[in-house]
């Protein structure tokens, strides 16, 4: 007889911070996840950062990925580090982004908190792989 | 926050971050949960917890929305436990309440937990209520718990409420009737929300025949709300009122949660028996070895059932 195995699902609060008004990725990305096993939390539009961590802080979630195109990376995502970190969480949770960032801006966001970034094409499977990865790394579940 | 006592400690001191694992740990069934609540269980039962209900798209998230907004307008500190379905295929699961609830995002008095149903092996109830246990140790002073009504599950969540509001929309005719076994009974209160739309009132009085039909001594009011536009709240927040006076009577409120006491008890007892069995069927309990005797007549279930019940019982103490 096969052992009925629950794996703890890995908990994901897929964001949409700044002020566009496209979430067409994030909803696509949110499906990818939920149909790789993982448990989404998706807030809608136009978040702001303090709204992203307090969610992230309520629902205790393994990853934050935030889906920006607004231009406004360099200000909201390095906003939401310092957010998490003034809760002693951000060792506890994985921070990710994607959307339109310039290559130049990415190595001052990895220093700000960001763990990885994936630019418009990257298929939503390396970004499953990525979480997987980061997570059973760090030893979370 | 690694240990039952270090947790507890951080959510005595109210530490937000500490409800939250402490609800993690609830529903991956994690035995730290159960240490830290069974350490409080004393300090519980304080807040007064609202189950918002019916079927999916109702307006449910819009509703309690906007019944944060007035709870916080009292000054009272408000949880919200909101469940949306796993897929039973993936495991995984699209949480979109919180979309709805944004506004109270950041505020330090409202604190709003996602969950999946999952495939909680002692269902979903027993997570529910170890994180309304949670919220209420926390201060919350009110609790609403959000669910899709569907299943048995949830009507086992609903249970746990001290009172639970159905939400409806107009046109549900034929889905009345789907919704109606189990689901309809443990409805204390009906709104049919989306009272903009066509049908509205019609809806509403096919509700209220249908529960004259019902004897109880409490007949649930139905009252037609526009939730996007805030309407009808006052009446509804007024019939929930209404209910709670009305249960606050004589020992009823007792009776209630003496029942979802009960039922809580009996869930607990019945899922360890069946965690143990599960988890002792292959090599403790030889069921593939017992099946394969009944399939060839050498044995009967009747006596097979027996023969298990002996080991598990003895084997459990
Ligand atoms: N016309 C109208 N639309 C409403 C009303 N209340 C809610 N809605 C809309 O109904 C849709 C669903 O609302 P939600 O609050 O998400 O419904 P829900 O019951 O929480 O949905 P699930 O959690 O997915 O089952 C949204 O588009 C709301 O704007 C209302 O009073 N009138
Ligand atoms: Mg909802």
């Amino acid at each position: 007889m096969s052992e009925v195995k629950q794996a703890n699902p890995i908990r994901v609060l897929v964001a949409k911070p700044g002020l566009d008004g496209h979430d067409r990725g994030a909803k696509i990305v949110a499906r990818a996840l939920r149909d790789a096993g993982m448990e989404v939390i998706y807030t809608g539009l136009r978040q702001t950062a303090e709204q992203i961590a307090n969610a992230a802080i309520q629902e205790d979630v393994d990853v934050i990925a935030c889906s920006i195109l607004s231009g406004a990376h360099n200000t909201l995502l390095p906003k939401i580090y310092k957010l998490l970190c003034e809760e002693d969480a951000q060792e506890d949770i994985l921070f990710i982004a994607g959307g339109v960032i310039p290559d130049e801006d990415i190595p001052g966001l990895k220093e700000q908190g960001v763990a990885e970034i994936f630019t418009p094409g990257t298929p939503t499977t390396s970004i499953i792989e990525y979480i997987q990865d980061a997570v059973k790394r760090e030893g979370k579940l | 926050m690694k240990t039952a006592q270090s947790l507890g400690l951080a959510l005595d001191q109210g530490q937000r971050r500490a409800v939250a694992r402490l609800i993690t740990w609830a529903e991956r069934n994690d035995p730290r949960a159960y240490q830290v609540l069974s350490e409080r269980y004393a300090n519980t039962g304080r807040a007064f917890v609202l189950g918002v209900s019916g079927p999916p798209g109702s307006g449910k998230s819009t509703l309690t929305d906007a019944f944060i907004r007035r709870l916080r307008a009292q000054g009272q500190r408000v949880g919200v436990i909101a469940v949306d379905p796993t897929s039973p295929f993936t495991g995984g699961a699209v949480l979109g309440d919180r979309v709805r609830m944004n506004e109270h995002a950041t505020d330090r008095e409202v604190f709003i937990r996602s969950m999946g149903t999952r495939g909680h092996l002692g269902g979903l109830s027993k997570a529910t209520s170890a994180a309304i246990l949670a919220l209420d140790l926390y201060g919350c002073d009110t609790i609403i718990v959000e669910t899709v009504g569907v299943g048995q599950s949830e009507v086992d969540v609903m249970r746990v409420c001290d009172c639970t509001l159905m939400v409806m929309v107009p046109g549900l005719g034929d889905e009345i009737q789907a919704i109606k076994a189990g689901v309809m009974e443990v409805g204390d209160v009906f709104v049919v929300n989306k009272s903009d739309l066509a049908g509205a009132r019609r809806t509403a009085r096919e509700l209220r025949a249908m529960l004259d039909l019902n004897h109880g001594e409490w007949r649930p009011p139905v009252e037609q709300i526009i939730a996007t536009q805030a309407e009808g709240l006052d009446a509804a927040w007024t019939a929930i009122e209404t209910f709670i006076s009305f249960n606050a009577e004589g020992n009823r409120a007792y009776q209630r949660r003496f029942e979802s006491v009960k039922h809580e008890l009996l869930g607990l007892m019945q899922s360890a028996i069946l965690e143990k069995a599960s988890q002792s069927q292959a090599h403790v309990l030889k069921i593939d070895e017992l099946c394969a005797q009944i399939t060839r007549r050498e044995l009967d279930p009747y006596s097979a059932l027996n023969q298990v019940l002996a080991i598990l019982f003895s084997a459990t103490r």
